[in-house]
């Protein structure tokens, strides 16, 4: 018996000094936190974009020599969630660059914890230029929200619709920004009565039938309905159930399975902008990701998981030429990204930490997304 | 005066399908809600879980129907079994050990049930939506002159009754009525007279959550994306439906439902900029009643004895 414990405790103390020797290690290893909503109603985007940045650690594992390891926190798609996590990512886990999140809302509800803690973070797919305006420490790898908007707005007026509605999720930071940006440059090509309705929902709302109704009564040429994948696919469903039968134009966010599962062949001929498609993939890191992802989660790659690699490339690529682990540096170093060579493109990033690249149109055709355009910066 | 507006500017087709909407959401209201109500009228607590016991059922049956490919009419036999099972296990394991214990408790017990249901299918399920398994049959699409009706926002009321009728004649004309009425009576006398009150309460729970069951599956087929917190917001709404019929009043809750409902659907008619507030209307019609008639529409004014 003695025997025993003897040994156990021999044990125990050899693997705690194996403890304190792996910690003075620790140095050779540089923490990046994600961080992402894993569960709740944003988890189906979450997960995508987890895929891009493990799949991004898998390819590029180390940076000066050092290894990088990645410390995954989830944000439960909820703004309070979303603050404490953040702040557990910088203070207990000591991270050097935050990766994340999906959602303008959960990112802008950390932009105040990296702000004042000064640790660079680059959001993945958060749009609403909010995060990254007055926050020096905030960067993304997606394009913003006006010109998503703009973007929307020139390719219905494009197809011939000049009369539109919209129709946003009002509790989305995104959506409403979104729908802002769409309707300002849709008044500005089609005259000043040409929204001719602006309706609201709530996130997690499951019926539509009263405000489609009264839209169904205006007889829009075209409706933009910017929103949360689940409710933009009832949503659909139900407008044409009612009979509606006007195209629906929307945002990134549509781009994932779910969209098409719950919404089925009523959301067949939508059309939203992204910023990915593999007809566009051009550069040598696309190629490359576009392999290794097929053969990780053997299926197609989304825009979100694109996004969410190049982010991990902008934070890599700033702490190389940052040439040191600390944060500050590393901040001083993202700010001056330039021609950055990633899956969506070539990134160069603005005074206010936003990329200057153009975005994809796309449809759902036969159960699958399909391009059908592409827009770039002017 | 923007009400009058409202109302000139709408067209008769456009009215009539507001009503067809109000009428299919305020039946599938009242379903759930008659759940709600009979587990508080026999055992004054409010189950808490309730919604997420339809969450729960809506899984069963997308597990049913797209994972093991049953055929949906024995899928939808199969949740309503399993589903009432469920309730009755949520009854042993959180409401009985709590029998003589102070009402908080129990109602603590019941969210804590809540939150189990929620986060154990998002642990089991993941956090993704999935889609509610399509029947063609009840999803395809009627059209009566320019108004839509979707099959299934004909059967729905047309269950709502059924379930209705059925739960009276149960409460009102059998032995296990009678024994309900008297444990919701008094249960300790109840107990003296001889009714195994663990079984009956048992009883309720599992007709409860075969109503849920019900509801569960209408509520899919309208709305077909499921995900772990689906049962939040319908749980609230059904609780305020049956709050405002009357708590513990089963014709109550079906009256709650339809005026909840229609209510939701007519205001975002008629006032076409007040749409991202139509939750709002449910809570404050909430309040108002529970100001002014807090027993609601159809509940007995009592006095609670010193």
């Amino acid at each position: 018996m003695s025997v025993l414990l003897v040994s156990a405790l021999a044990v125990g103390v050899l693997t705690g000094c194996g403890g304190t020797k792996k910690d003075a290690e620790k140095s050779d290893v540089i923490k990046i936190g994600v961080f992402l909503p894993l569960t709740g109603d944003n988890a189906a985007g979450g997960e995508l974009e987890l895929r891009g940045i493990k799949l991004a650690n898998k390819l590029h594992p180390e940076v000066l020599g050092k290894k990088v390891e990645l410390v995954i926190a989830d944000n439960k798609s909820d703004k309070a969630e979303a603050a404490s996590v953040a702040a557990r990512l910088i203070e207990r886990d000591k991270v050097k660059v935050i990766l994340g999140s999906y959602g303008s809302s959960l990112s802008m509800a950390a932009g105040n914890i990296v702000k004042t803690s000064k640790v660079p973070a680059i959001g993945t797919s958060c749009t609403n230029p909010q995060v990254t305006a007055n926050n020096d420490y905030y960067f993304r790898a997606c394009f913003i929200d006006p010109f998503q908007g703009t973007v929307m707005a020139n390719y219905a007026f494009k197809n011939g619709a000049r009369k539109v509605a919209i129709i946003q999720e009002v509790s989305n930071d995104y959506a409403v920004g979104l729908a802002k940006f769409f309707k300002d440059a849709f008044i500005k090509l089609a005259g000043p009565d040409s929204v001719i309705e602006v309706a609201n929902y709530q996130t997690g709302d499951k019926d539509f039938s009263a405000i489609l109704t009264n839209i169904k009564a205006m007889n829009p040429d075209a409706i933009f309905a910017p929103g949360n994948f689940t409710e933009s696919a009832l949503l659909i469903k139900q407008a044409r159930q009612l009979g509606i039968t006007a195209p629906f134009l929307g945002g990134d966010t549509w781009e994932t399975q779910e969209f098409i599962s719950v919404g089925g062949a009523d959301v067949e001929g939508v059309a939203f902008s992204t910023a990915f498609d593999r007809e566009k993939a051009t550069t040598a890191e696309a190629k490359k990701f576009l392999d290794e992802y097929v053969k990780e989660y053997k299926g197609e790659p989304s825009a979100l998981s694109a996004l969410a690699y190049d982010a991990y490339l902008i934070a890599i690529d700033g702490i190389k030429r940052a040439n040191s682990t600390d944060s500050v540096k590393i901040r001083d170093a993202i700010a001056t990204t330039k021609d950055m060579e990633g899956v969506t493109g070539k990134t160069t990033l603005d005074k206010n930490g936003d990329p200057i690249k153009g975005a994809v149109i796309k449809t759902v055709k036969d159960g699958k997304f399909k391009y059908i355009d592409f827009v770039d910066v002017k | 005066m923007e009400f009058f507006q409202g109302l000139l500017n709408m067209s008769g087709a456009s009215f009539a399908q507001h009503m067809v909407n109000g009428i299919s959401l305020g039946s599938l209201y009242a379903l759930i809600a008659i759940g709600y109500t009979m587990v508080y009228g026999i055992l004054l607590m409010i189950n808490f879980a309730h919604g997420d016991i339809v969450m729960m059922a809506c899984y069963f049956a997308y597990f049913g129907i797209t994972i093991f490919h049953v055929p949906w009419y024995f899928t939808f036999i199969g949740v309503i079994v399993a589903t009432a099972l469920l309730g009755a296990v949520i009854e042993r394991m959180a409401y009985r050990p709590l029998r003589d214990a102070p009402k908080n408790s129990v109602l603590i017990s019941a969210i804590g049930a809540s939150f189990l249901l929620e986060n154990l299918a998002n642990y089991l399920f993941s956090g993704r939506p999935m889609s509610f398994p399509d029947i063609p049959l009840l999803s395809q699409n009627i059209a009566v002159g320019s108004i839509k009706i979707q099959a299934i926002s004909l059967v729905i009321p047309v269950i709502t009754v059924i379930s209705l009728l059925v739960l009276l004649h149960i409460v009102n004309h059998t032995k296990t009525g009678m024994a309900m009425r008297a444990v919701s009576k008094d249960y300790e006398i109840a107990r003296v007279m001889g009714i195994n009150i663990d079984n009956i309460i048992s009883m309720t729970f599992i007709i409860g959550s075969a109503l849920a069951a019900i509801g569960a599956i209408m509520w899919g087929i309208r709305y077909p994306g499921i995900t772990p917190y689906l049962g939040v917001m319908p749980g609230l709404k059904c609780f305020i439906a049956a709050v405002i019929g009357g708590i513990g009043n089963i014709k109550g809750a079906v009256l709650g439902g339809f005026i909840l409902g229609l209510g939701e659907i007519l205001i975002v008619a008629f006032f076409p900029e007040l749409s991202g507030y139509r939750d709002a209307f449910a809570f404050i019609v909430l309040i108002i009643i529970l100001f002014y008639r807090p027993t609601g529409i159809l509940g007995e004014r009592t006095t609670e004895k010193v």
